[in-house]
């Protein structure tokens, strides 16, 4: 496994917001991590990527405990996330928002290739490199987030939440987009509300309620899964 | 309204006086402000300590002079074009190093342990007027609280003369008021373009604008924050060696006037903002040499207080705003 995730209680103050929680992600998958507002999926997600220490459990990454390690290391040995809200440097310009997504590697031709292809990937983004990233809209902002986050080469792209707010027209093209990277050999955590979206595009699925893991299975499982479509799916 | 007309013409031959005096004594206000607007940007943080990242730096540069041979009051003359140049560079240099150390030293030391407890704003504050007292009482006690002359290392002589004609004087223009304007804008630049070309800039305004984010990035905050402290410290160095030219003694408590002015002077200019530092402090030195100028040399600390009190009323936020850490999330 690419990613594990052994027993994770994380604090915020004297109020727990994950309960023991384990969960693992494999080299090449899409994995997703569904469940409604306030269950702890961006804490999950904040504690892979170090911004918040947990107080027991065990995070390993490529076989290596990151347990303790600075979220600045992390980024290096490869796990690199767009943010809940995008987390879009407003002041900098598109540009300099993608080269903060490379900020610890070498510039070089390597980067500059890296820069060409998510152009490509997002033509919007080369076409308003020179803009403040703050005057983008909401789709953009969100292509914005994750061309950033490639910038960096990860291992693994967290994706917290990269539909929200968006069109459904907008939402689909962000999916395909994510099928792409993954197919271009980047694993990917996803969390999401919108669990229809999620479940039909990932490999595996995690559902959280209130801090704990209550389901895992394949996405094509808890589709179909009554529990599932009940309380997340909106089908009676 | 007699008191007003009196006032006026006692002002207006001086008027040319004044405003090259005020710029001169805005430049090192502006250099000074540097410090306080980059940690402010990055921390939300004000260093009030900065103003002894300042002291330390007159110092520094007086005594790097007597090692190479030139003290106060030692009658030597003042020495020709070359060695002054080498006097210059040792006495910036020394006083950045001591100044960008005092000031790194100062947040590793008093801010650092409060980050990483997430203690409440007021405490930073109080901690960053106790290190601006300990330091203070420190060169105090070092000193024998005596003040130190300062070598006379350029003697002002007179580059150009401006006469706006109508009643009001002509103005000398001397040597050493251009070197001291023309330098805090250089260090404004060579500050703007390393924080807006270099990578380590980038990092910086990227915790200034948004913290998480930036972590999720990979930039090092604690480092960012001591490149922070550093790079207005070097700045203050600057400021430091300048005011030595300017200034024929210093002492232990010059600290504290110097830095709630510059602070003073950043708020103007929009805490947080470059610019905003260099805008602040040239305005601020203009204004308040104006306003000794119109009420009386007595008044020149009131009038730049209430100067900046008139501003933040109808522009709370400064005179160009705050853009380091612009539109944070
Ligand atoms: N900074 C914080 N301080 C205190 N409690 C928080 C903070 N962030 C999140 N929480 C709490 O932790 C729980 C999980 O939140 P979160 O991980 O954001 O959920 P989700 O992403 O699934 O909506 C919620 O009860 C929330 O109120
Ligand atoms: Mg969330």
């Amino acid at each position: 496994m690419l990613l594990e995730i052994e027993n994770l209680d994380v604090h915020y103050g004297r109020i727990q917001a994950l309960h023991g929680i384990s969960l693992s992600v494999g080299e090449g998958e899409i994995v997703a991590l569904i469940g409604a507002n306030g269950a702890g999926k961006s804490t999950t997600m904040r504690a892979i990527s170090g911004l918040r220490r947990p107080s027991t459990g065990r995070i390993t990454f490529g076989g290596e405990d990151i347990t303790k390690m600075r979220p600045d290391r992390r980024v290096v040995a490869g796990i690199c996330q767009a943010p809940e809200g995008r987390g879009i440097f407003s002041g900098m310009t598109v540009q300099e928002n993608l080269f903060m997504g490379a900020y610890t590697r070498k510039r070089g031709a390597q980067l500059n290739a890296d820069l060409d292809h998510v152009y490509m990937l997002f033509p919007r983004l080369k076409e308003r490199r020179r803009q403040p990233g703050g005057t983008l809209s909401g789709g953009e902002q969100q292509m914005l987030a994750i061309g950033r986050a490639l910038m960096s080469r990860p291992k693994l792209l967290l994706l917290d939440e990269p539909s929200m707010g968006l069109a459904p027209m907008l939402i689909a093209q962000i999916f395909q987009i994510i099928l792409e990277i993954r197919d271009q050999g980047t694993t990917i955590l996803l969390v999401e509300q919108n669990a229809q979206q999620a479940l039909s595009r990932a490999d595996r699925a995690y559902v959280m309620e209130t801090g704990s893991i209550t389901r895992e299975g394949t996405g094509a499982d808890l589709l179909v899964d009554p529990a599932v479509r009940d309380a997340y799916l909106g089908v009676a | 309204m007699n008191y007003f007309s009196d006032r006026w013409h006692d002002l207006l031959p001086n008027l040319g006086d004044l405003v090259v005096a005020g710029l001169t004594q805005g430049a090192i206000y502006a250099l000074i402000a540097l410090g306080y607007t980059l940690v402010y940007g990055v921390l939300q943080l004000i260093n009030f300590a900065h103003s002894e990242v300042f002291l330390v730096g007159t110092y520094a540069s007086i005594i790097v002079w007597g090692w190479i041979g030139y003290a106060a009051g030692d009658g030597n003359p003042v020495p020709a074009l070359g060695t002054v140049i080498l006097l210059l560079g040792a006495g910036t240099i020394a006083a950045s190093l001591v100044s960008g150390g005092t000031a790194v030293l100062i947040e590793r030391v008093a801010y650092a342990p409060l980050r990483r407890k997430n203690a409440p704003r007021l405490i930073f504050l109080i901690t960053a007027i106790g290190a601006s007292v300990a330091i203070s009482e420190l060169v105090g006690e070092l000193t024998n609280r005596r003040p130190w002359g300062v070598p006379l290392l350029v003697e002002p002589k007179t580059q150009f003369v401006i006469d706006p004609g109508m009643s009001i004087n002509p103005a000398p223009v001397t040597n050493l008021q251009i070197g001291i304007v023309l330098s805090a804008i250089v260090m404004w630049f060579l500050l703007d373009t390393f924080l807006n070309r270099s990578r380590f800039g980038l990092g910086i305004r990227a915790v200034a604008q948004n913290e998480d984010t930036a972590a999720l990035m990979g930039v090092n905050k604690d480092r960012v924050i001591m490149l922070t402290f550093l790079l207005g410290g070097l700045a203050a160095g600057v400021a430091a060696t300048l005011y030595n030219l300017k200034i024929g003694t210093i002492s232990f408590n010059i600290g504290f006037l110097l830095g709630l002015k510059a602070f003073t002077a950043a708020v103007l200019g929009g805490i947080g903002n470059l610019r905003g530092a260099l805008v602040g402090g040239l305005v601020l030195g203009l204004v308040e040499n104006l306003g000794a100028g119109f009420f009386g040399n007595k008044w020149i600390d009131v009038v730049a207080f209430v100067i900046l009190v008139i501003v933040l009323m109808f522009r709370p936020t400064g005179i160009l705003g705050d853009s380091l850490g612009r539109a944070r999330a």
